[in-house]
């Protein structure tokens, strides 16, 4: 029921007088749908991604914070213990 | 490129795996690792993660998939909701072929018994409802904290465009109380447990901390891609080695350490806690959703007087052990057998999420059917 692949937000949409959106379309692989923004911890900006569950977003997420993801991973694939804060690094 | 297939990537999965392969050197107990997601039990299969892994690591599946935690009696109340004259059923596609006591939601339709249509999300059964005003539109609302709140989204939206004949059946499950219940049983040696990034993405990272004070088990909550889960696998891994159980957040580009505070208010506005009765794991405290009292004519089983029963589980099928992670599907004496995914006995062997269709689309351990690593990566470099 997980989709896990993030989609990029292509168009965001009122459906009331509110100042928020509560449908964004989302785009990936050249596949466009509409999913809801009730339930997502931050309303996504165009072109920012987003992860979708049954039809509605449920995390924005920003290019910056997958960049910052990927850098963790690869500390974490180098000998970093010492780091302390790294996933599976130990504090002394 | 998608933001995700950065993830899948030799340049981060190789040098990944070598420290999975080097730390795991240094580890002189066996490493048995549940992941709890059905999303995770598919993905490590389908790239090929288990074949890949030191064979000191044992990957177990959970009670992930919840189609597969859901008791029979309760997919019975589906059928009797769907065989209702004036009812069409609107569900996750995963529930048709379930076998309830008296077969599955599928069989009953084909028999031209019961009205059930699948959709891909609960605002698609409240589109059904509007568009369809003589029939009563059910959805059964089964699911964890990550389809939870859609399915309240979707009663609020009812609710507000005062939507008279949609209802659901409120079926819903939370992950903490099962994962404290399961992880009280002592047959089950776990050293570690991945979390499942999108319930995690929803509750926060600082659920699972309970579980280390009391069981001193490790965690750590990963996404669903190879470097995800390779990530959240070295981190229990060095927890282990280290002695120092804790909660490592390997995918903090979804999850932090609250959580999604717009989804928890929305699930809390609509649902309460209630006792839960889980396909294996028995009757657990506070860990389902019931409707509040504000919500409650959209209760298909007040309204329609459904009853549950308490029905036993198919006789012969170990899916409440495979949930434990105490017996692989092949252990089972039906899989593979009579029990397969064009004639399913239990649900694990139904959904996509399950523990047994997964092994049996995916073979066993030994099955070289590796794809997104494999290609790039040969076991014998390091
Ligand atoms: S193989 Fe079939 S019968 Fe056995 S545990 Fe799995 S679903 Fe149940």
């Amino acid at each position: 029921m997980c989709l896990a692949v993030p989609m990029q937000v292509v168009a965001l949409r009122c459906e009331d007088d509110g100042p928020e959106p509560q449908v964004a379309v989302v785009e990936s692989a050249g596949i466009r749908k509409e999913i809801r923004l009730e339930m997502v911890d931050r309303i996504p900006e165009l072109g920012e991604y987003v992860i979708i569950h049954a039809g509605f977003a449920i995390r924005t997420l920003a290019v910056e914070e997958a960049e910052q993801n990927l850098a963790l991973m690869r500390q974490m694939a180098e000998m970093l213990e010492q780091e302390g804060r790294l996933p599976g690094a130990m504090e002394e | 490129m998608n933001l995700d297939e950065r993830f899948r990537e030799r340049e981060l999965c190789t040098p990944l795996l070598e420290k999975i392969h080097r730390i795991s050197r240094l580890n002189t107990r066996p490493m048995r690792i549940m992941e709890v997601c059905g999303t995770h039990t598919v993905s490590i299969f389908r790239h090929g993660i288990r074949t890949l892994l030191p064979k000191e690591i044992t990957l177990l599946s959970g009670p992930g998939c919840p189609v597969c935690v859901t008791p029979a009696g309760h997919i019975d109340l589906c059928l009797q909701a769907a065989r209702h004259p004036e009812v069409v059923l609107a569900t996750f596609g995963d529930l048709m072929r379930v076998p309830g006591s008296h077969g599955s939601l599928a069989d009953a339709r084909a028999r031209g018994e019961a009205r059930a249509e699948v959709v891909y999300s609960p605002m698609d059964a409240l589109a059904m409802a509007r568009q369809n005003a003589s029939v009563q539109v059910v959805f059964p609302a089964i699911g964890f904290e990550t389809t939870a709140p859609t399915i309240a989204a979707t009663v609020l939206a009812a609710h507000q465009q005062k939507i008279g004949n949609f209802s659901i059946i409120p079926l819903a499950k939370t992950m903490p109380g099962a994962l404290l219940q399961l992880l009280s049983d002592d047959e089950l040696e776990l050293s570690g447990l991945l979390c499942p990034g999108h319930v995690s993405a929803i509750i926060g990272a600082k659920v699972y901390q309970p579980l280390v004070d009391h069981f001193g088990l490790g965690c750590a909550v990963a996404g669903f891609e190879p470097a995800d889960i390779l990530a959240g696998l070295l981190a229990l891994l060095q927890q282990q080695v280290h002695g120092k159980a804790r909660v490592d957040n390997c995918y903090p580009r979804a999850v932090t350490d609250q959580g999604n505070i717009r989804a928890q208010n929305l699930l809390a506005q609509v649902f309460a806690p209630v006792e839960s009765e889980w396909r294996g794991l028995g009757s657990i405290a506070a860990s389902g959703l019931a409707l509040r009292s504000e919500y409650q004519q959209f209760d298909a089983v007040k309204r329609l007087q459904l009853s549950a029963s308490q029905v036993p589980d198919p006789p012969a099928c170990r899916c409440g052990s495979v949930l434990k992670g105490l017996l692989q599907p092949p252990q089972c004496p039906l899989y593979g057998r009579s029990c397969t995914p064009l004639s399913p006995i239990g649900p694990c062997m139904v959904s996509t999420e399950g523990t047994c269709a997964a092994y049996y689309r995916y073979g066993d351990d030994t099955a070289a059917n590796f794809t997104t690593i494999g290609n790039h990566y040969s076991k014998n470099s390091c």
